[in-house]
C-alpha cells in the first residue's frame, strides 16, 4: 500500500477550482469567494493572508473539515492520486473521505499542545493512523513509530512520553511525524511555527522542507508571515476578504507584487535590517483604489 | 554637552530571581531555575533598550521584576535615584505611576466586565490625580491620542478588535504619563498590518511623550526597527549587549549569532531591500 514515487503529474495533485464558502443561515454572505490555485507534488504553496482572510478555511475545505455552520456553496476540489485518478473530495461521503485524511491527506495545526491528547503517549498517537489506514501492529508498528520519531530528530525512547513532558519545538516534531506518518501526498500545514520561538522555527521549517523534498509531497503552508514565505514556498497565494488578490511564484509575488494589497502588506513586513520605513495599510485608500 | 553620556532613567544591577519547581516522580523533588541570573541592564532616558531571547530566557520575568511586579531575590533597580526593590507600600505605588505596563495578549490583560473608560481612567483615580471631570478629560484625549474615539469609552473590552484592544492597553499606561513603559511583546499577537500600526503609534508616542521604553520581544525584526539598543538573553543571563547596529551587524556571542541566522527570509528580504 506504501506509494514510494508519486508518478502520476499530468494533472496536478490537488486543485481548488472557484471554491466558495458562505454561513448556513447568511448564504449570500461569502467567507471565502471563488478561490481557485493548484499545488503540484513536491512544491509548496503559501496562501499568505491576515486573520479573517479565509485562508484557514480554504484549507479545511480542502479536509472536508469545515465546521457545521458553514456550507461549500460552490466549487470543486481536485484531488489526484495514481490509484484512483482524479476525484472531487467535495462529492465524496464521509466514509471515503475518511480513508483519505491521514493517509493521502495529512494536516498539520498551529498549536501543538491542544492539537495532542494529553493523556495518550505520543508513540500512540503517532501509531493510531499506522493503525487505521496501513493496519500495522505490534512490532512492527513500534518499529515504524521509532523509525518516523527519528525522521524528525526525535529520540525513538520518547515515544513512551506524554506531550506535557516535550517541549514546544518537540510537540510539533510529533505532530509532523503523526502527519507524514502514511507517507501522505499532500501535507496541509496551517501556521505550524506560529507559536515556537524563531530558532524552533528555524529547525522546523527546514524538517518540513526536507520531507516534502525527500518524500515528493505536495505542501499547502498557511502562514502570514512573509520571512516564512520567503523561506519556503514555491508558490505564493495572497487572499484578502475571501478572495485570491495576486496568486504566482514566490519570485514574482515577494519580488515584483502587483496588486495593491500585496504591495501594502509586503510594507507592514519589517525588515532584519531596518532599512525599510515600515508602512501600516491603509484599508480606506486601498478601498478607493479596488474601486478605480 | 554633547560628550557628557546621555542620563540613565533605569538602572538595575545583579538581578537575580529563582523559582522552585516541582520534579522527580510525581513532582516529589524541587530544582531550582534560576530566571535571572544576575542580570545588569541600564536604560538610556527617551530610548528603547530591547531584551531579546527565546521562551524561558528570562525576558518576561525582567519585565515583572523591574516593576517590582515580583520580588527579586537580590539586586536592585534604581529609578530616580530610589531602589525600587527596597519600597513597599504607598512609598511603591507613588513612584509605580512613572513605570507603566503593556501587556502582549490583549484579550487577557483587560478586564472583560469594565468599560474601557474605566480601564483608561482606573490609573488616575488610584492615583488620585485630578478631580474626576478632568481625569474624564484625560481619558478621553488619550483614546483620541491612540486612535479610537470618545464613544469607545462606553463599550467593553469583547467590542473591539485585537488592534484595538493594544491600542486601549497602551492608553492605560499612557494616561498616568509615566516616564518608563515596559512592553512585553507587544505586538507579538497581532497580524503584521496591525503590528506596523502599533510599533508606529508606540515610536510617536515616545517622540511626544519623552518615554523610555523597555521593549521584550523575540522577533528580531521588529526589534530592529523600534531599539536603540539591545540585551540579549539566555537562560536567565545576559550574553550580548550593546546598540542595534553593533549587534546586527557584528554580533560578539554564538547565541547572538544562532539567534539572527534563525530570522525567516533574510536573504530575500535583503534582496529585495537592493532592489528597491
Amino acid at each position: 500500500m506504501t506509494i514510494a514515487i508519486h508518478s502520476h503529474q499530468a494533472a496536478p495533485l490537488l486543485q481548488l477550482l472557484h471554491v466558495s464558502i458562505s454561513p448556513k443561515k447568511a448564504p449570500t454572505r461569502l467567507l471565502v469567494n471563488d478561490v481557485s490555485f493548484s499545488i503540484a507534488a513536491g512544491k509548496t504553496t503559501c496562501v499568505v493572508g491576515e486573520s479573517g482572510s479565509g485562508k484557514s478555511l480554504t484549507a479545511l475545505s480542502v479536509m472536508g473539515l469545515l465546521s457545521k455552520q458553514l456550507q461549500l456553496n460552490s466549487g470543486k476540489v481536485l484531488f489526484n492520486t495514481p490509484n484512483s485518478g482524479v476525484q472531487d473530495l467535495c462529492l465524496l461521503d464521509e466514509v471515503s473521505l475518511q480513508k483519505i485524511r491521514g493517509a493521502k491527506i495529512a494536516m498539520i495545526f498551529q498549536e501543538p499542545m491542544t492539537s495532542l491528547n494529553p493523556v495518550l503517549t505520543v508513540g500512540y498517537q503517532i501509531g493510531e493512523s499506522l493503525t487505521a489506514h496501513l493496519g500495522l501492529k505490534g512490532e512492527g508498528l513500534k518499529a515504524k513509530i521509532a523509525d518516523l520519531l527519528e525522521m524528525v530528530g526525535i529520540l525513538p525512547s520518547r515515544a513512551n512520553s506524554y506531550p506535557d513532558e516535550l517541549s514546544g519545538g518537540q510537540r510539533q516534531r510529533v505532530m509532523i511525524a503523526m502527519s507524514i506518518a502514511c507517507e501522505p501526498l499532500l501535507l496541509i500545514a496551517d501556521e505550524p511555527t506560529t507559536a515556537l520561538d524563531v530558532t524552533v522555527q528555524a529547525q522546523i521549517l527546514k524538517l518540513l522542507d526536507d520531507l516534502k523534498t525527500r518524500m515528493n509531497m505536495g505542501m499547502l503552508f498557511i502562514t502570514h508571515d512573509f520571512g516564512v514565505v520567503a523561506d519556503i514556498a514555491d508558490n505564493v497565494v495572497v487572499m484578502f476578504r475571501g478572495e485570491i488578490v495576486e496568486s504566482g511564484t514566490k519570485e514574482e509575488v515577494l519580488g515584483n507584487p502587483q496588486h495593491l494589497y500585496t504591495k501594502a502588506l509586503l510594507a507592514c513586513v519589517p525588515d532584519a535590517e531596518g532599512i525599510k520605513q515600515l508602512k501600516p495599510i491603509d484599508y480606506a485608500w486601498l478601498n478607493k483604489g479596488e474601486a478605480a | 554637552m554633547s560628550n557628557v553620556s546621555p542620563p540613565v532613567i533605569l538602572q538595575a544591577n545583579h538581578l537575580v530571581k529563582t523559582y522552585t519547581q516541582r520534579s522527580g516522580k510525581f513532582g516529589f523533588g524541587t530544582a531550582l531555575v534560576r530566571a535571572l541570573d544576575n542580570v545588569s541592564i541600564s536604560l538610556t532616558e527617551g530610548k528603547t533598550l530591547a531584551v531579546v531571547g527565546e521562551s524561558g530566557s528570562g525576558k518576561s520575568t525582567l519585565a515583572r521584576c523591574l516593576l517590582q511586579l515580583q520580588p527579586l531575590d537580590s539586586g536592585e533597580v534604581l529609578f530616580a535615584g530610589q531602589d525600587l526593590a527596597r519600597l513597599e507600600g504607598a512609598a511603591l505605588r507613588s513612584v509605580r505611576k512613572n513605570l507603566q505596563m503593556v501587556f502582549q495578549d490583549p484579550f487577557a490583560s483587560l478586564n472583560p466586565r469594565m468599560r474601557v473608560g474605566e480601564i483608561v481612567g482606573e490609573g488616575l483615580l488610584i492615583h488620585q490625580l485630578g478631580t474626576a471631570s478632568e481625569q474624564q478629560q484625560k481619558v478621553m484625549a488619550m483614546l483620541k491620542r491612540v486612535g479610537l474615539t470618545e464613544a469607545d469609552m462606553q463599550k467593553y473590552p469583547h467590542e473591539f478588535s485585537g488592534g484595538q484592544r493594544q491600542r486601549v492597553g497602551i492608553a492605560r499606561a499612557l494616561v498616568l504619563q509615566p516616564k518608563v513603559v515596559v512592553c512585553d511583546e507587544p505586538v507579538s499577537a497581532l497580524d503584521v498590518s496591525i503590528q506596523a500600526q502599533i510599533l508606529l503609534l508606540l515610536k510617536e508616542l515616545q517622540a511626544e511623550m519623552a518615554l523610555s521604553y523597555v521593549f521584550i520581544s523575540h522577533d528580531l525584526r521588529v526589534v530592529r526597527h523600534i531599539a536603540d539598543d539591545i540585551v540579549v538573553m539566555h537562560q536567565g543571563k545576559v550574553v550580548e549587549q550593546g546598540s542595534v547596529v553593533d549587534i546586527y551587524t557584528q554580533p560578539q556571542h554564538e547565541y547572538t549569532r544562532h539567534l539572527l541566522a534563525a530570522i525567516p527570509g533574510k536573504k530575500s528580504v535583503s534582496k529585495k531591500a537592493d532592489n528597491a
